[in-house]
């Protein structure tokens, strides 16, 4: 389960994101961090400081390629040049896997910039399972695809958000990348028991877990990993990694940015739950 | 969802309440999606609307300091509000959001008006620096690889990421001067967060418009470093003939054909610049 298909058949622990306020720390005093994701759309670009600091970064650390614009969800065929692009980055990191947002984001050419969640029917699903696998079939690397926050829903849904993501893996046959805050988010946003949706994903396809804090506001909680990572969501990811076995956990923490050693120092809060795993009793 | 997510937001940034057709947007929501015991539909696809909104007015505040320091908060604002509604992004990346504001004053320069010059030698200067932050760098032609070469068979093509700016006022002054004014706050505040517009901290004195003065600029980059560099007008007409695919003897001869400084040591000059752009990394192969 921890390492599969899915992850390529890896077995990375606690990670990070890399981002920006953390670069002159990372390069002067080479932290010991066991991997890196990296958002791929900041490095699809054409030369310039962010690949100095990528090539940089990839002599001395592991780094896995997240993915916030391939929208395996839009009614629109995949944009072509957006893989080339990808596909370019893919072979430049050698990311073992490589996951992107279970949402639409982009009609006719036009881009919200937004992870857009779904009508869960099961043409919606179909059509999202192709898209993946010619993503999958291009860029030639095992594909996670993250359960997104989301604050509406839709009359035309046929089926619950979890029974949907299992839908389109399996249809896909691709792993999942279970972002544990995301599933609180909507859980709490949508009335639904967030466990529900952990004891009902296929666990098998899990390859990587997302953790991250969010924001309460007085009539809903927006997800805007701008916090340490709140109780509740600590308890999921402790039944999430009983769930599917110890798996690549990465905090995401993109914005008000501590410092790099406090943020890593709240990723690796992550190993106290995957020890009290390793030890309970069988 | 998608044409109610692109439609701009009420001056109180909130989701238009009639859609296109006059029918009440609460009436248009209910129609797909659902409501929940604490949101309604017209309140549940507001938050979408109001986070693409902030998201992408919150690129451009950070992306255009100088044109938003010639116009003021407000004025800046309207445009990239009404820039975005024609224009929304059609990229993957935010980073060319902006690809397209100096055709959009160009085409309704009512929303920089009076200082249309001023606001659109800014925007191209400010788009420039966006291009020379991360675009392709070919590779550099040496001096061995045109030592042989004869001055009127060389054709030396410039980087991409090389922008030549010719600009009726000196922006690259003023935006040296609002970047020292601006606080720290004021990043602090243009939040990714999305849960307010960006807006202004405190400023401790408002910048003085740029001076009217005719500069020659090369946007650059040097060692992954920003850069701009003041040209003399020679230089400039010099490297933008080069850019359209003359000879070096044809770009020199063109451009000094112009200049009405005669009596200056032009191969002297021209040896210096040459050498100077040569050491930046400014020539590739075409």
């Amino acid at each position: 389960m921890p390492a599969n298909s899915f992850n390529n058949f890896t077995n990375y622990g606690i990670g990070i994101g890399l981002r920006v306020p953390h670069y002159r720390h990372i390069l002067a005093k080479k932290p010991v961090v066991d991997w890196f994701e990296i958002i791929s759309e900041n490095f699809m670009v054409d030369g310039g400081r962010p690949l100095e600091v990528l090539d940089a970064i990839l002599e001395q650390y592991r780094v896995v390629q997240h993915g916030v614009a391939m929208y395996f969800g839009s009614a629109d065929r995949l944009n072509r040049e957006y893989l080339k692009k990808l596909k370019r980055l893919v072979k430049r990191t050698n990311t073992p896997w490589l996951s992107d947002h279970l949402c639409w984001g982009s009609v006719d050419g036009r881009y919200t910039h937004d992870l857009l969640p779904m009508p869960y029917t099961f043409a919606a699903a179909r059509a999202t399972a192709q898209n993946i696998r010619q993503a999958r079939d291009f860029l030639e690397v095992p594909i996670c695809v993250e359960n997104v926050s989301s604050y509406a829903e839709f009359h035309a849904s046929e089926m619950t958000e979890w029974e949907f993501l299992g839908e389109v893996t399996e249809l896909a046959d691709c792993g999942i990348l279970l972002d544990v805050n995301n599933i609180y988010v909507s859980s709490q946003n949508h009335n639904f028991d967030p466990y529900d949706y952990l004891n009902n994903v296929p666990h098998h396809r899990v390859g990587q877990i997302h953790i991250a804090g969010h924001s309460k506001f007085e009539k809903y909680i927006l997800d805007t990993h701008d916090h340490p990572v709140l109780d509740p969501v600590w308890k999921m990811y402790a039944r999430a990694s009983k769930l599917v076995g110890r798996t690549a956990t990465l905090l995401e923490w993109d914005d008000r940015i501590p410092t790099f050693n406090e943020v890593h120092d709240e990723a690796l809060k992550a190993n106290k739950f995957v020890k009290e795993l390793e030890t309970a009793p069988a | 969802m998608a044409r109610v997510v692109f439609r701009p937001l009420t001056e109180q940034d909130g989701m238009q309440p009639r859609w296109t057709d006059g029918r009440g947007m609460k009436n248009v929501a209910d129609t797909f999606i659902t409501p929940n015991d604490r949101l309604n539909s017209f309140e549940r696809l507001e938050i979408y609307n109001r986070v693409y909104w902030f998201r992408v007015l919150d690129c451009l505040y950070d992306d255009y300091p100088g044109l938003r320091a010639v116009l003021g908060e407000k004025k800046f604002m309207a445009l990239v509000t009404a820039y975005l509604a024609k224009y929304p992004s059609e990229s993957f990346t935010l980073r060319n959001l902006g690809s397209r504001l100096e055709k959009f004053i160009r085409e309704e320069p009512k929303w920089v008006a009076p200082r249309v010059r001023v606001a659109l030698d800014m925007t191209r200067f400010e788009w420039a620096q966006v291009v020379a932050f991360d675009d392709l760098a070919k590779p550099v032609l040496t001096t061995d690889d045109i030592l042989d070469a004869q001055p009127d068979k060389l054709r030396l093509g410039l980087q991409p990421y090389l922008s030549l700016l010719q600009l009726d006022y000196a922006v690259d002054e003023f935006l040296i001067a609002v970047k020292k004014n601006e606080s720290a706050v004021l990043r602090n505040e243009a939040s990714n967060t999305f849960e307010a517009m960006p807006h202004a901290s405190r400023r401790k004195k408002a910048t003085k418009m740029p001076r009217r003065e005719r500069v020659h600029l090369a946007v650059h980059r040097y060692d992954n470093s920003l850069y701009y560099k003041r040209l003399e007008p020679e230089a400039f007409h010099i490297l933008t003939e080069l850019d359209r695919g003359f000879s070096v003897e044809e770009a020199c001869t063109r451009a000094l054909e112009k200049t009405r400084r005669k009596k200056l040591n032009w191969p002297k000059r021209l040896k210096h610049w040459f050498e100077t752009w040569s050491s930046l990394g400014w020539f590739c192969g075409r």
